[in-house]
């Protein structure tokens, strides 16, 4: 899809888009054991929650430029007109989204894990469920970016709107780390993750592209 | 053909227009003329499928144009006040992506002589940031030579143009509606183009 390329030679362009993004999650997650306090068992305890919340945090940072950048361009009134499907481009920019800004936080919250003293099995069941997760918080946040788009103070607004949403993969990403630091079968957690993932890949598209008619009417 | 019938406007509280009519044949040109504020972008925007009009039914082959969708935004190139190009991307980059995003899969060479053609041929591979305000209108107008669509809608194409593209643009909507295509377009410039029909569209 050359949509996905598209996006990705932008971001090439314009890297601080990614890195601030990056340097966001890193930064949050390393306040916490500084300020805590080297407090072992604590911090373990912590560790999922406060990469998961980081991780929403960082992918939000980046949700306003979804779509906002297309539109004063004119670029998405192209997108509206083009013979091919909206939802299909949606899905494209919300993929590239996730390239850009999602898969970085995977490939780093191991290396992160370590501060908070994770054992070896929980980083990975911390990256698997990070890896299903954040391309639901991409897909997700492109309703909530096309649906304020245009608006002022939609960067606020978005996180009003979308934040919500995002909870019931919060509490079964953090979950299903914690099911597996006390012992716990954490499969549950994963394929209701992967599950969100399913659903939001055919509703969310849609529904964006629904949104961004109507935010360009 | 392109048909508007009895095409009303409002935005707001505020009616723009209503009872519009008109009857696009192939090979004609409509300039839609009005002054600033009368409701030509929104009109045009309309044409496109863009935005609903507030009455009426605007018909492309007979057909109403909401029920077409994909199938006449295939058969249509929209150019309007925005330019639709990236910043940060070069020149031919944007046009190989744009025309793409209209369904016309070009190659490098056929962009390659496309930006020959419309004068940009040395500055291919410069970022659209670089470029002057006149530049970015024809790394847009670039589009009108490889998306062979058969209507044109165009919003306000010649502003910030120079006189030699003025008479290039003149030059290549002749030829567009001499192979039978159509062109809706607005401007306040005087244009000198022959074609089988010219239509003029006046809003209040």
């Amino acid at each position: 899809m050359w949509i996905i390329k598209r996006d990705l030679l932008l971001a090439i362009r314009r890297q601080s888009d990614v890195l601030t993004t990056l340097f966001f999650f890193i930064i949050v997650v390393s306040l916490f054991p500084l300020s805590v306090g080297p407090e072992m068992n604590m911090l373990r305890v912590m560790a999922p929650g406060v990469v998961w919340v980081a991780a929403l945090l960082a992918s939000m940072l980046s949700l306003g430029r979804m779509f906002s950048n297309d539109y004063l361009d004119g670029t998405l009134e192209q997108m509206l007109l083009s013979p091919q499907s909206l939802s299909l481009l949606v899905l494209g920019k919300a993929i590239a989204h996730w390239l850009v800004t999602g898969m970085p936080l995977v490939l780093m919250a191991p290396v992160l894990g370590i501060q908070y003293d994770l054992p070896v099995d929980a980083l990975l069941v911390l990256t698997v469920s990070l890896l299903l997760g954040t391309p639901v918080l991409s897909l997700i946040g492109a309703i909530g970016a096309a649906l304020t788009l245009g608006l002022r103070g939609g960067g606020v607004l978005v996180s009003l709107l979308v934040l919500p949403l995002y909870i019931p993969v919060l509490i079964f990403g953090a979950g299903a780390v914690e099911a597996n630091m006390s012992g716990v079968n954490f499969d549950a957690h994963l394929s209701l993750i992967g599950a969100f993932l399913l659903v939001s890949l055919v509703l969310a598209p849609w529904a964006a592209a629904s949104s961004l008619k109507v935010s360009l009417e | 053909m392109l048909q508007g019938m009895n095409l009303a406007c409002v935005r707001g509280d505020r009616e723009l227009f209503r009872g519009v009519n008109f009857s696009l044949e192939e090979g004609g040109l409509m300039q839609v003329r009005g002054p600033n504020g009368s409701g030509k972008t929104s009109l045009l925007r309309m044409l496109c499928g863009l935005s609903n009009p507030a009455a009426g039914e605007i018909r492309w082959r007979g057909t109403a144009i909401r029920s077409l969708n994909g199938d006449y935004f295939a058969d249509m190139t929209y150019i309007g006040h925005l330019s639709g190009t990236k910043d940060d991307l070069t020149v031919i980059e944007n046009l190989l992506i744009s025309s793409a995003l209209a369904g016309f899969e070009i190659d490098m060479q056929e962009a390659s002589e496309a930006l020959e053609y419309i004068g940009l041929g040395s500055r291919q591979v410069l970022p659209v940031k670089v470029l002057s305000q006149g530049q970015r209108r024809r790394v847009a107008l670039a589009r009108l030579l490889v998306c062979k669509t058969p209507l044109w809608i165009l919003d306000e194409p010649l502003v910030a143009l120079d006189v030699m593209a003025v008479k290039l643009i003149q030059e290549l909507l002749e030829q567009h509606l001499k192979q039978g295509g159509m062109v809706v377009m607005t401007t306040h410039q005087e244009i000198d183009i022959t074609a089988a029909s010219i239509t003029q569209l006046q809003l209040a």
